[in-house]
């Protein structure tokens, strides 16, 4: 079962909630906490551990000058612009190539070798008997986000209870993330931009057919914004979490705050089991 | 020209309300993109008119002709991005899973696959009092935001080739957007606020701009929410010779101006005093530039 906790918008508060629905639902059952922000991971700041960590690769061509027959086939079908033939050369920049290997397929001369180039890491700790944390990195200047988050959904696909921590935006990193999950959470606020934001995050998860719930966070009590949105699409909202100073330097300072107030804990407790009820269709 | 843009690694530290209000007080005449294209919400504070806008097409989609495919399933083995799914004892493509690379098209037998042009998004232009607005909207299920981005400066910079000032407001992260984003630009402001997840995701991006030889600026927001963690990120700023612009104190009315859709810069609170010190900052800087 995939939870994806998303929200359109940045700084909406993703990751509170996902780092304090996997730390309170873990206490009954044994929970994966998925890192899928991989550009910006931030729950492991809230669950300090040392990591096993797993090398990502994608496999790019290598030219092998040698038995390269300059034809132009593979510069032609790159559509990504990876590859241009020359003369008496071929260049290939890394960076734009979408390791499709169509450019293999099409090279009459066996003169493009396969070879792994690394794009980020996936970070595993086993915090708890009950809670595993893995985690995806991208590597610094490197645009191959969807491979790494691809790593992280691959790694625990078969786990019984995920909770992903998505990137922000709406585009190909997100939908790599969200793509076949149960039920998608998405965090907002109650401002214009989080409506916005959170409109458009609704209208994508419709095409790729993901239920939709939604949690309210720095609500002042004034969120009709949001609940008139929500009304008229059908979508529940879960939860709110009030606009409170203190609770927001406690979660600056990386602490947790389910772990450190019991009231905390029982208010995530309960969005975790209205989450499951979702996710399992008995709503 | 110079082009400025206003990134952050981490979302929801204050790019947008910050670029609206440097759109409004430096006195440069400019052009004013949101590249943010997956949430683009500088619109909403600008109220600009919009004037018109065309259309964007991303990569080519695969399209399989369901007459001609003979069910083989070749293609869905050559498709790295699992874009081909089975329906029936046919296969078809899933549209916001295929990046476009056209793999398919070489393996089917029947020549039942090809590739088709794909509107994945707008380009709007528009109007504002700061100066004119170029942002961009992705049609829901389309990726290809980093195109998008490169393809709104590109207009802009056709559109407005005598501005002395280009104004981006960035997307987050540091990925293909963000990257299309400082191409080629000569400064950044970062704009941080005092958490542990901010601080880690500024470092990443110091490193990404420090490799693309962005000269860098650095704006603390909501700075007196840990005072410990600003205290840290500004030490850290004057070690990597970065200039700190100022620090914005948390400020309630930043909140009550956003609902509103009034400019923070209208109202008397000490964030607004701090934004307009910090824009008087940057124009100084941006002399010397």
């Amino acid at each position: 079962m995939q939870i994806v906790i998303a929200s359109g918008k940045g700084g909406t508060g993703k990751t509170t909630v996902a780092s304090n629905l996997g730390f309170v639902l873990s206490l009954k059952q044994k929970i994966t906490l998925a890192d899928c922000d991989v550009e910006e991971p931030n729950l492991g700041i809230f669950f300090p551990c040392s990591p096993e960590c797993r090398d990502i690769h994608v496999i790019i061509p290598q030219v092998l000058e040698d038995q390269c027959l300059h034809c132009g086939a593979c510069g032609e079908f790159c559509r990504f612009g990876a590859l241009t033939v020359l003369k008496d050369k071929v260049l290939f920049f890394p960076q734009l190539c979408h390791s499709c290997g169509g450019c293999f397929r099409v090279c009459p001369a066996e003169a493009l070798e396969k070879v792994p180039a690394l794009v980020g890491e996936v970070q595993t700790c086993h915090l708890t008997d009950s809670l595993t944390l893995v985690t995806g990195r991208l590597k610094e200047g490197d645009v191959r986000t969807t491979a790494v988050i691809g790593a992280v959904r691959e790694q625990v696909k078969d786990e019984p209870v995920v909770i992903i921590d998505a990137p922000p935006g709406t585009a190909c990193p997100f939908i790599e993330t969200v793509d076949d999950a149960l039920l998608c959470v998405l965090v907002t606020e109650p401002t214009p931009f989080g409506l916005h934001d959170l409109s458009v995050a609704v209208d994508v998860l419709q095409v790729l057919k993901v239920p939709v719930a939604v949690v309210i966070n720095r609500s002042d009590g004034n969120d009709s914004i949001i609940e008139g949105y929500c009304s008229e699409h059908s979508l529940p909202i879960l939860m709110k979490i009030p606009l409170d100073f203190t609770l927001l330097k406690k979660q600056n300072a990386g602490f947790l705050i389910s772990r450190e107030d019991p009231e905390w804990s029982l208010r995530f407790s309960e969005l975790g089991d209205k989450i499951l009820a979702h996710a399992r269709g008995d709503v | 020209m110079i082009q400025v843009a206003v990134v952050s690694g981490k979302g929801g530290t204050g790019k947008t309300i910050l670029t609206a209000s440097f759109a409004c007080l430096l006195p440069q005449d400019k052009v004013l993109i949101d590249a943010d294209v997956d949430a683009a919400n500088l619109s909403l504070l600008l109220n600009p008119e919009d004037i018109h806008s065309d259309e964007f097409r991303g990569m080519d989609g695969a399209v399989i002709d369901a007459n001609l495919c003979s069910g083989c399933g070749l293609c869905q083995e050559a498709c790295v991005y699992g874009a081909i799914r089975k329906t029936g004892d046919r296969y078809e493509v899933v549209p916001y899973r295929c990046e476009g690379c056209g793999t398919c098209t070489l393996v089917c037998p029947e020549d039942a696959v090809s590739m088709q042009p794909r509107i994945t998004g707008k380009i709007h232009y528009a109007k504002s009092s700061a100066g004119p607005l170029l942002y961009g909207s992705l049609t829901p299920g389309s990726g290809n935001s980093g195109l998008l981005v490169h393809r709104l400066r590109q207009e802009a910079g056709l559109r407005h080739p005598d501005v002395f000032l280009t104004l981006i407001d960035g997307p987050p992260g540091i990925g293909c957007p963000l990257i299309s984003t400082i191409t080629g630009i000569q400064a950044a402001v970062l704009v941080t606020e005092p958490s542990k997840s901010a601080q880690s995701d500024l470092s990443r991006l110091i490193t990404l701009c420090r490799s693309f030889h962005v000269t860098m600026f650095l704006v603390v927001n909501r700075y007196d929410v840990n005072l410990d963690i600003t205290q840290e990120i500004v030490r850290m700023a004057d070690e990597m010779k970065i200039h700190v612009l100022g620090k914005i104190p948390y400020d309630i009315l930043v909140l009550h101006a956003t609902r509103n859709g009034i400019p923070v810069i209208q109202s008397e609170g000490p964030a607004s005093k701090a934004i307009h010190e910090i824009a008087k900052n940057l124009n100084d800087e941006l002399e010397k530039v």
